[in-house]
């Protein structure tokens, strides 16, 4: 790995900041240099939200996403904003309720029952974003299973360590 | 890597602050620097400072300067809008010689603007936005690491000089989060304030040879009076036109002839450069990447980024600019920066500028493009 550039977008409330705040963290542990940012503003309170973060093996410039190599979307509206013109290489992985027009062709694609697991199996829509990481994590390879645990512990409020390793380890499953 | 931590510029920034020894904060909470409120709101108890939520910007920027004027190293923060209105204030510390550190988390702009957008609109404003000849240091961060290490210098230069700082940020570095080495404790330089040799001296009496009085803070038992009006040595207000002449030029001398001991910026691969960027705080970053993809492509370019915007590093920049083919500035608003750079390189070689307002970050291709019209 040299360079990954990661974007996650859905709705606002989905605590995908979170997420790429805790995969920036997950990088540290892995002696990564990091960099991680987000759109900020009215729209992160239930429209079209962002988090984007840069793992590398180099110093960082430019610390915004401008050729991603990994795009997860959880609502539809960011699928049809950031999944498209995309680098052949780029992994796009979106939720299994996202409607894929038939004509989209990008080969490095993958749909997971992301919203479904946090909802059923973990049981609280909340861990949406947990669960998200757990795939991520598990398709990118990017940290030991150890780090990336640690990372979510850093970053979950207090009485809901458990529920969150679990939605980790869902995520993981469904990626598996 | 020891102690090496995620964190955001903001939140640097009050750890900085904190390593400093800034033991109070007071402010109004505004995007994109709501988290040094929320940071300080935090952190400051825990250290045996305080920090005071005001009821607005006017209010906390002139309750840091009372803090201050007791002996406790002080800061506010705010963007744009709040900057606006500390102005007053700032002007009156300026005079008084109250040292304190403004934070000013840029956003786009004019007006309450675009509140969570990047920008760099308050260049100008940090230079001359309050009224008349005033001194000014202004430092801008481009990492989170520097929001923390420059943050502890801006604090030691306001002590030092007797005089505001500001802490000119954007919301680039401001809402970034990376990773940053905490220095370890001792390993900065923390610069106190002096202490007058005579309590029974004139408050602002500069000693033999130095242009910065050593008044003693408020309760140490020396007596003066503080007020923005021109004042004689022992703080009283006076029309005395020498008066007037003297202790304008001394505030502006106290800068001005410690330029070398003030004035500090980055050089990137600028000994055979072509072609000169000339980009600061988190637009700097951009340059970074853009040098890196045209140094790939055999383009010879470098970077001039000035860490203190003000006092500007205009004399090495002046002796690059001889050497260069073009200097690129590219900056978050409409030629604020670019307007000392002309002033500096005049016809020395030919200037291009990048100017963003439209609240979205300049790109490493937009400022690679610009480098090779040629």
């Amino acid at each position: 790995m040299s360079k990954m550039e990661i974007r996650l977008a859905g709705t606002g409330g989905q605590g995908l900041i979170t997420g790429t705040i805790i995969l920036a963290e997950a990088g540290i542990f892995e002696n990564k240099f990091v960099a991680q940012s987000q759109s900020y503003g009215p729209e992160a309170r239930g429209g079209m939200c962002k988090g984007e973060v840069i793992v590398s093996d180099e110093k960082i410039g430019f610390t915004k996403v401008t050729r991603p190599t990994f795009v997860m979307a959880l609502s539809q509206q960011s699928f049809n904003q950031y999944c498209k013109d995309l680098a052949e290489d780029c992994f796009v992985l979106v939720d299994e309720t996202i409607e894929v027009p038939e004509d989209y062709d990008h080969k490095n694609f993958m749909k997971l029952p992301i919203l479904a697991t946090a909802r059923e199996k973990v049981g609280k829509m909340q861990t949406v974003n947990i669960v998200s990481v757990g795939a991520i994590n598990e398709i990118l390879k990017f940290s030991s299973y150890e780090n990336i645990k640690k990372a979510v512990l850093m970053h979950v409020p207090k009485g809901t360590e458990e529920l969150n390793l679990k939605a980790l380890e869902e995520g993981a499953k469904l990626a598996k | 890597m020891k102690n090496v931590k995620l964190m955001q510029g903001n939140q640097a920034c009050v750890e900085g602050a904190l390593a400093a020894g800034c033991r109070f904060y007071a402010g109004y909470p505004i995007t994109p620097s709501t988290e040094i409120a929320e940071g300080c709101a935090a952190r400051l108890p825990q250290v045996g400072g305080r920090f005071i939520q005001m009821e607005d910007e006017i209010a906390s920027c002139a309750a840091a300067i009372g803090a201050s004027a007791a002996g406790v190293k002080a800061m506010t923060a705010t963007s744009g809008p709040g900057f606006s209105l500390k102005q007053e204030n700032l002007g009156y510390a300026c005079l008084t010689e109250i040292p304190f550190v403004l934070v000013d988390v840029q956003r786009a702009g004019p007006s309450t603007g675009l509140p969570t957008s990047p920008s760099q609109g308050d260049v100008m404003q940090a230079r001359w936005g309050t009224h008349g000849d005033h001194p000014v240091i202004a430092l801008s961060p481009s990492t989170v690491e520097e929001c923390y290490t420059l943050c502890v210098r801006a604090f030691n230069l306001s002590e030092k000089y007797r005089t505001p700082v500001i802490f000119l940020m954007d919301e680039i570095v401001g809402h970034l989060r990376e990773s940053i080495q905490i220095p370890e404790e001792g390993s900065l330089e923390i610069v106190n304030r002096t202490m007058p040799k005579d309590l029974n001296a004139p408050a602002y009496e500069c000693e033999p040879g130095s242009l910065i009085p050593s008044f003693a803070p408020f309760g140490h038992g020396q007596r003066y009076n503080v007020t923005g009006l021109i004042h004689a040595k022992d703080g009283f207000p006076t029309n005395s036109t020498e008066i007037a002449h003297n202790q304008v030029k001394r505030l502006m001398a106290k800068i001005d002839e410690n330029l070398d001991d003030i004035l500090s910026w980055e050089e990137k691969d600028t000994e055979d450069a072509d072609v000169l960027l000339v980009c600061y705080g988190g637009t700097a970053r951009s340059a970074y990447s853009a040098m890196e993809d045209l140094q790939k492509e055999g383009i010879k370019v470098g970077l001039f980024r000035p860490i203190t915007i003000w006092p500007f590093p205009a004399k090495r920049l002046e002796e690059l600019s001889r050497k260069v083919k073009k200097v690129v500035v590219a900056e978050h608003n409409n030629g604020q920066i670019l307007l000392e750079v002309e002033r500096v390189v005049k016809n020395n070689c030919k200037i291009d500028f990048i100017g963003k307002v439209n609240g979205t970050v300049i790109t490493p291709d937009e400022i690679a493009n610009v480098v090779k019209e040629g």
